[in-house]
């Protein structure tokens, strides 16, 4: 038993922390975020690092490695809000990696592991996916629905930008034309299990990041001539804050880990993971704007992409809600 | 990242369950003399194969477990629903606090008859002006002719009418800082000057006693870790307390969900939307009070050292029990409110969970000061 990072795991997390301090300073978000846009560099550059092909196969150019890394990287990008399209290149990646057959592995995998020929994903509901990140700049769209999914190139699908409240991303409303696309091979969801699985680990680097916005506001910020955090209304407020994200973090890291080291237990942990991480992203970030007060409400302060950026990620690829009717399924109750 | 046991983790998991599978005493019998027997027992049979004091070192009658051990006895103790021993609080506290702070005689004075349930042990904390503020407390010891002689008022002391020994805190300089001003001692309970009372709680039933303390003596040598390291003394056997439990209150809380599930089914609520969504949200949380506390352990496995994360766990605890005794109790409607019903007592007895071993509100504070660095309240 040893619920911790091996050294590697722990150097790619270190790396991937600060290269991403440095890359995504305050100022650099903002300014992508307002103009609502990437820079390729940024891309380029976590690219040729491998990130994105860190869970692809080694014979489609990816580093072979496992959900847990991915999810260390997931967790670091959350931390910095960094707007760039990894995410939906990695769900797209895991959704063809782990349901998609061998000649749409062949096809697709290199460019989303390479970065040159990204992925976009999404969930098919009444033959419309409402809100999938980066499906306008995408080389292939996987649309999953009823257990299975269809794997899409631009030209199959009408694909319409939508103004999400979260602008470190692009995000676009894709309905699919009648009988377009190619079905993937099976069972979609191992693939969805660790989607999920990594979308909850954004939303933990998320929730780290805020928490420690709001104490360290309240550490400084005084009011009737003490820190504010001295005040158990905002110190208790933070505690909770603590039992949200370490709650999140220690189930993503065992759904993260009993993907690959215990795949029975996959649907059970990477429903809880998704479930307690979507609300805690919300509760979270919501209660930070309430430590930081006024502040936490004004455009000009950064709390806001984090915000709203939990907020997104709560909802995709199921709520909060639909992830604990899963648990409630899992666990004998009902008929 | 590895969360499966290692072989001798597992080998020692194993070996455990099918002791305890083998030596389960069933249940415990009504009547509060049979049923104090049926722990002594069950705890001396414990001793034999020395699983009482788990963490012992070995020199002293235990077996050295590690924390990962520690975790997995509690959980597995749990999980076959098996009797708490008779002496649990000189195993958990009174036994680790001899080993780390006492003298080479204490040692030998003390505890072989921990083990071995024949001088049960109880904790003379609280006050009923002190609780959350421990350090506050104003039992009095003054020395005198060699000995101490103490004075003052304890509550919610369990077993008290069974102990031999009470761990004690009281005052011994009343000028000092209220931290520094304290000492630990072992008091003898049996002396005409120790009065105990039971104390009946809301669930009818008398689990803790108050203690009245007229003029106790103690002598010189039965005090640990010296005079006026009260505080630290007893603070380090609070996070040891702390540290293990999270385990088994996870595997605890899991059962009874277990039931819970079960009752759902039974009384036919179990596909209304509602009801699955609190189940499964209760399902989620223990699920995640068991991972914190194994993360948590690998933590102290690390640095060897229990620190405040214990308080995550516990919080988090209490409001399992207390949200899944309330939803069984509801499910059940009028029917679930009557004083025979298991359930109705179980969710009396978890409004205490809030309030033992810690309250909620303070281990808050303990995460607010002690993680998260943020200014002392005081």
């Amino acid at each position: 038993m040893n619920f911790d990072f091996t050294d590697d795991q722990q150097a790619i997390k270190r790396t991937a922390h600060d290269l991403l301090a440095d890359r995504f300073k305050p100022d650099t978000v903002r300014e992508l975020a307002e103009g609502e846009r990437y820079d390729d560099a940024h891309w380029k550059e976590i690219a040729e690092l491998g990130w994105a092909g860190i869970f692809v196969g080694e014979q489609h150019g990816g580093q072979g490695l496992g959900t847990v890394e991915l999810v260390i990287l997931a967790e670091e990008l959350g931390y910095s809000v960094a707007p760039v399209p990894f995410l939906s290149n990695a769900a797209a990646g895991l959704g063809l990696e782990h349901a998609g057959t061998d000649a749409q592995r062949d096809r697709w995998l290199p460019g989303i592991a390479s970065g040159e020929g990204r992925g976009a994903a999404g969930v098919l509901r009444d033959g419309v996916a409402q809100l999938v990140p980066d499906a306008d700049s995408a080389a292939v769209i996987v649309l999953f629905g009823d257990g299975g999914g269809v794997v899409l190139e631009p030209g199959d699908c009408d694909i319409e930008l939508v103004a999400a409240i979260d602008q470190t991303r692009r995000y676009s409303r894709v309905t699919p034309r009648d009988g377009a696309g190619e079905p993937l091979a099976g069972d979609a969801g191992p693939a969805l299990d660790r989607i999920a699985t990594v979308i909850a680990a954004e939303i933990v680097g998320i929730g780290q990041r805020t928490m420690e916005m709001a104490v360290e506001y309240a550490r400084d910020r005084k009011q009737f001539d003490r820190p504010i955090g001295a005040y158990q209304g905002v110190s208790h407020r933070c505690a909770d804050m603590l039992r949200e994200v370490e709650s999140s973090r220690s189930t993503t890291y065992w759904a993260a880990w009993a993907a690959e080291a215990e795949p029975e237990t996959l649907p059970l942990a990477a429903a809880m993971a998704k479930s307690m991480a979507s609300d805690a992203g919300w509760n979270v970030t919501s209660s930070a704007l309430q430590v930081l007060g006024g502040i936490g409400f004004t455009w000009e302060h950064d709390l806001q992409f984090f915000l709203k950026r939990a907020k997104v990620d709560g909802a995709i690829f199921g709520s909060a809600g639909d992830h604990r009717e899963r648990v409630a399924q899992l666990s004998g109750l009902g008929s | 990242m590895d969360l499966t046991l290692s072989p001798n983790e597992q080998s020692f998991r194993d070996e455990l369950s099918a002791w305890v599978a083998a030596n389960h005493p069933g249940e415990e019998p009504s009547g509060d003399e049979a049923a104090w027997e049926f722990k002594v027992a069950w705890q001396q049979e414990l001793h034999k194969n020395r699983y009482a004091g788990l963490s012992w070192p070995e020199q002293f009658g235990g077996r050295g477990a590690t924390l990962i051990e520690q975790a997995i006895f509690g959980e597995e103790m749990a999980r076959q629903k098996a009797p708490s021993p008779a002496n649990v609080l000189g195993l958990v506290m009174g036994g680790p606090v001899v080993i780390a702070h006492g003298t080479e005689e204490q040692k030998q004075r003390y505890l072989e008859p921990i083990l071995s349930a024949e001088e049960i042990w109880c904790q003379g904390f609280s006050e009923p002006e002190s609780g959350s503020d421990l350090a506050s407390l104003k039992t009095k010891a003054v020395k005198s002719n060699g000995e101490w002689v103490v004075t003052g008022q304890k509550v919610w002391t369990t077993f008290a009418h069974h102990a031999k020994w009470c761990m004690l805190v009281a005052r011994t300089d009343q000028d000092a800082p209220k931290h520094k001003g304290l000492t630990y001692f072992l008091m003898d309970m049996e002396q005409d000057a120790v009065q105990v009372r039971p104390l009946r709680q809301i669930t009818g039933e008398a689990e803790f006693n108050e203690l009245f303390i007229e003029e106790a003596r103690i002598p010189d040598e039965n005090v640990v870790g010296g005079v006026g390291n009260g505080w630290a003394v007893a603070i380090t056997t609070l996070m040891h307390e702390r540290a293990g439990l999270g385990a088994a209150a996870a595997a605890s809380v899991k059962i009874a969900l277990g039931q819970l599930v079960e009752l759902a089914n039974e009384r036919g609520v179990a596909d209304d939307p509602i009801v699955r969504q609190k189940i499964a949200a209760l399902l989620t949380d223990a699920e995640a009070l068991r991972l914190n506390a194994w993360r948590g352990l690998s933590g102290i496995m690390k640095t060897g050292i229990p620190g405040p994360e214990g308080s995550l766990p516990k919080l988090q605890w209490a409001a399992i029990n207390q949200s899944l005794t309330e939803l069984a109790v509801a499910i059940q409607g009028e029917e679930g409110l009557t004083r025979d019903s298991d359930w109705t007592y179980r969710f009396l007895r978890a409004r205490a969970n809030s309030i033992e071993g810690g309250t909620t509100e303070i281990l808050k504070n303990i995460i607010a000061e002690r993680v998260l660095n943020l200014p002392r309240l005081r």
